[in-house]
């Protein structure tokens, strides 16, 4: 291994320009004569918008115009689309109410976007903002997802009786039934997945112009896929031509999901361009971001374990409420479906698996993907049953996982809920974190525990996740409206280095360094002379973004792919200037050479000769510059154990994480430090949601987490430094073996948290987020039970 | 309007502001030093940090007419002729960052604790960085770099 190659730790390109202040943000752009957007948002949760007087706004200082959905709808832009199509259990589509940029009858959510005002500086949108008279007449609000879908709810869209998007089924109730039947042990769970706000640290932010010369637009957005993002504005919202718009995503400061979809900010925007012939720009705030960014995870879950009599899973039944929010996000409804019910298998051979969704409209921001989307709450049902089960059938923690685990030889190993995992060692990694964890020494780390006051306890999560969700005609059957390929440019220049383009996009990632490690590993380059291109639909062939840690094994295959067709064409060439015959010309390390030979030439050579193809083979074209497109054959199944230890001071409820081991089986890896970086942040979200973060709305619909004074972040005083360590199983379909990392840490440790925290406590369950309150009352409670 | 000078990165300034200006928007907006990021809008992100007058301070919290007068440094300046600060360096060598976006106000609040504490144990780091959310990393390895760059600059 080269210290720049596969597997090494290279430190990232992309770090200089970041840790120097020339990063390059949406909101760090501006464009000449630019205008600033304000948008003027709902203060209720539910009500009829009775009329809007923006005569006042019109007239102030700077401004150029003020919008309202009826100017909207009179250039006749559409409705923001949801791109995944839910069959439910009767065979009809979800329902998919309306979701106009800005309102039209009626607004849904506090901070629904009502009009948009746009004036020469930021301050005097604002101002001329709080002159929009906008006349409501307030009406009842479906808040809470727990009440939403009774008879007496208030309604949120006429499309959708009784607030139910789709009631939607996977698996076999009757064969769950007889497996229930069988059972010598049933265990069963009332779980909440507590709604979290993604809260990247860069606001979204976009600018649309509009070039009147070519009739042609730019978008710049914090998105994660400007190309998807390009065809839902112009096929489905815009009705632009898709040649006529460019969305450039340069540095984003982080997603988590949050950015992959359509907002009505980033629309509006482009579509008054035009408008007011002048760049518009709109740079959200926090409050903003709070109010309106897509949220993520609410379900309220009935889960129960099947057992025979030596803890050997027979079947399962979930029965999970979802909130979508008061309108579907783009990719909304298929989070508590296919991304969610398929995964509740886990690692174990569970036969027979269960599954009732019901998905809720209420009047809060809409829900989508965050970090995990829907792996976290799978993951959170299934390892709290078990651990739960475990506790109630007096049998070890890590001994009852072990006796369910898919062993290494049943693969590959086809799911009752739909999936084929191709390959994996659970029981290695198990191993692996036991070791590390030092479990033996629990028993007397927590009666050290105990002679200082303290409740000691100890949480697994043996998890597993989907990623790279694929291939392209198997989502389309199960809804989606869009291919999951990814595409791959790789372009050598003449003088010897090399462009490669990517249709994913890094906001963290650090996908200019694993992209340029792979590269030049491929080809036999110094890693200086690769240069990785995203984030710009006008560069980059094509693309599908980033999310569902699906860049390395999806785009990474594609780069790998358009490597091969890169090196199968300079043999050609290579092969004609060595006068050899093709098949007997070798590549390795950045050389070709003639089998048996000293005949050599260096991949540089190659590429000049491809341009300046003076000596040059008649049938072959000049350039060398190669496009791939890769659709996967199957998801990959990144799986791993993490295993965390807390102390409780039952005198203050607080919870500290003394020791947390994750040990991850993310097949091959390019770059460890940034794997390790990638399972730290997951963790870090996830122990948030665990301990800290809850978004929460009261029953009129007002979000009383609406900043960081409420709504919790993790900070570094609530985390410990993390031991994280690797096994491996190659993926068996991908020219990597890779499976995807990014999500792996956020889907993890909610349950390993809580398992924990309850280990402590004595008791059987308990919801997120554990904080220091709750925490004091359970540890008291405990107190009081024992006396 | 108000004029405001002060020195920024070693250059004096001058321009005129709104009395509701914030330093921050004056970095950013005025003179075009973006390196400074806006992350929230309560004063708790901790990504808008420079240091005024040596000490580290939330320009977003701060009126620009406030720093009239004042030494202003900003990410843009802590590299000096081309050479990283240690505590930049440290960040790179420990994978300090991911997204970029809270950095700049995490390395420059950084400085600042060296500055007062030269040798943080991990427990004072994880205090100080209280004013600094960072969503990508988990702290893990802003925490090392800290560690780094404090034995570095001893050294």
């Amino acid at each position: 291994m080269s210290d720049t190659g596969i597997g090494a730790s290279v430190k990232r390109k992309e770090d200089f320009r970041f840790l120097t202040g020339q990063g390059r943000y949406t909101d760090d752009i501006n464009r000449p004569g630019q205008l600033y957007a304000y948008f003027v948002r709902s203060p209720h949760a539910h009500a009829k918008i009775k009329g809007i007087n923006k005569a006042e706004a019109e007239k102030s200082p700077g401004v150029r115009a003020v919008f309202i959905g009826a100017d909207m709808e009179a250039d006749n832009v559409g409705s923001l689309p949801c791109g995944w199509v839910v069959t439910d259990r009767h065979g009809d589509p979800h329902k998919a109410p309306p979701h106009f940029p800005l309102a039209r009858d009626k607004v849904r959510y506090v901070g629904d976007h009502v009009a948009v005002v746009i004036a020469e500086t930021y301050a005097q949108a604002k101002e001329a903002g709080e002159t929009v008279e906008v006349d409501y007449e307030e009406l009842p609000a479906a808040a809470t997802l727990g009440t939403a879908l009774s008879s007496s709810a208030p309604l949120v869209h006429d499309e959708a009786p009784g607030n139910l998007c789709y009631d939607w089924v996977l698996g076999d109730e009757a064969e769950a039934d007889a497996a229930f039947a069988k059972a010598a042990h049933i265990t069963k769970v009332d779980l909440v997945n507590n709604r979290l706000i993604p809260n990247a640290m860069e606001p979204r932010a976009a600018i649309g112009e509009y070039d009147g010369g070519t009739d042609s637009y730019t978008l710049y957005s914090t998105s994660q896929n400007p190309h998807l993002l390009k065809l839902i504005l112009c096929a489905f919202v815009l009705g632009l031509s898709e040649n006529k718009l460019r969305v450039i995503a340069p540095d984003v400061g982080g997603g988590f999901g949050s950015k992959i979809f359509c907002y009505a900010e980033e629309t509006v925007c482009t579509w008054a361009a035009k408008k007011v012939r002048a760049p518009v720009k709109w740079t959200g705030d926090r409050s903003e971001a709070f109010t309106s960014d897509a949220h993520g995870r609410d379900h309220i879950t009935h889960a129960q374990l099947a057992m025979d009599e030596n803890g050997k899973f027979l079947g399962m039944k979930v029965e999970t409420t979802a909130n979508m929010g008061a309108y579907l996000s783009s990719f909304a409804t298929s989070i508590p479906t296919y991304l969610y019910a398929t995964l509740l298998a886990g690692q174990y051979t569970t036969p027979v698996i269960y599954v009732n969704v019901k998905s809720a409209f209420t009047n809060t921001a809409p829900v989508d993907a965050y970090r995990g989307a829907g792996r976290p709450e799978a993951t959170y049902v299934v390892e709290r049953l078990v651990e739960v089960a475990a506790r109630e059938m007096n049998i070890d923690p890590a001994e009852i996982r072990r006796r369910n685990f898919i062993k290494p030889e049943q693969f590959p190993y086809q799911t009752p809920v739909a999936l084929q995992y191709d390959i994996g060692d659970y029981d290695a990694s198990m191993t692996k974190a036991l070791e590390m964890i030092d479990y033996d020494g629990f028993p007397a780390r927590k009666a050290a525990s105990e002679a200082k006051g303290k409740l000691r306890g100890i949480g697994f999560s043996a998890y597993i996740e989907a990623c790279g969700i694929a291939p392209s005609a198997v989502v389309g059957s199960l809804g989606a409206g869009v291919g999951l390929w990814e595409s791959a440019q790789v372009r050598f220049n003449a003088t010897g280095t090399v462009s490669v383009f990517t249709g994913t996009h890094s906001h963290g990632q650090g996908h200019e360094t694993t992209f340029s490690q792979l590269v030049a590993d491929t080809l036999g380059l110094p890693i200086e002379n690769v240069e990785v291109v995203h984030g710009d639909t006008g560069s980059i062939p094509m693309g599908m973004g980033t999310y569902g840690s699906r860049s390395l094994a999806v785009g990474g295959s594609a780069i790998s792919k358009a490597c091969d067709k890169i090196i199968e064409k300079s043999k050609k060439i290579a092969a004609h200037l060595m006068e050899a015959s093709v098949d007997d010309v070798e590549f390795d390390k950045g050389t070709f050479r003639v089998k048996g030979t000293d005949k050599e030439k260096s991949i540089a050579e190659i590429a000049f000769t491809a341009y300046v193809p003076h000596n040059y083979p008649e049938d072959l074209e000049p350039g060398l510059d190669e496009t791939a497109f890769y659709d996967p054959l199957n998801f990959t199944y990144p799986s791993g154990v993490h295993i965390a230890e807390v102390e409780i001071d039952p005198a203050t409820g607080m919870t500290e994480i003394v020791d947390w081991v994750a040990v991850d089986d993310f097949g091959n890896v390019i770059n460890p430090m940034v794997v390790e970086g990638q399972v730290h942040g997951g963790i870090a979200q996830g122990v948030g949601q665990a301990m800290l973060e809850r978004a929460v709305y009261d029953d009129g619909g007002q979000l009383l987490t609406g900043s960081y004074m409420d709504y919790c972040m993790p900070r570094a005083d609530n985390l410990p430094s993390f031991r994280v360590g690797m096994t491996q199983t190659a993926c068996t379909h991908n020219p990597l073996g890779v499976k995807g990392c990014g999500e792996a840490g956020a889907i993890a440790a909610p349950a390993a948290t809580i398992n924990a925290i309850t280990n402590a406590l004595g008791i059987l369950s308990m919801d997120m987020p554990a904080t220091p309150e709750k925490v004091w009352r359970l540890a008291n409670q405990h107190a009081q039970a024992a006396e | 309007m108000p004029s405001v000078s002060m020195t920024v990165n070693g250059r004096a300034v001058t321009g005129d502001v709104e009395g509701r200006t914030l330093l921050v928007q004056f970095l950013r907006e005025n003179l075009s030093l973006t390196g400074t990021h806006v992350g929230c809008d309560t004063s708790q992100c901790g990504a808008c940090v420079v240091h005024v007058n040596g000490e580290s301070v939330k320009s977003c919290t701060m009126l620009a007419v406030q720093a009239d007068g004042a030494e202003v440094t900003t990410i843009e300046g802590l590299a000096k002729d081309g050479e990283l600060h240690p505590m930049q360096e440290a960040f790179r060598e420990n994978h300090g960052l991911q997204c970029g976006f809270c950095t700049p106000g995490m390395v420059m609040s950084a400085v600042d604790l060296l500055q007062k504490n030269p040798n943080p144990d991990e427990g004072e780091i994880r205090e100080w960085l209280e004013g600094n959310i960072c969503r990508c990393t988990g702290y893990h390895n802003i925490v090392k770099a800290i560690q780094t760059a404090a034995a570095s600059m001893k050294g």
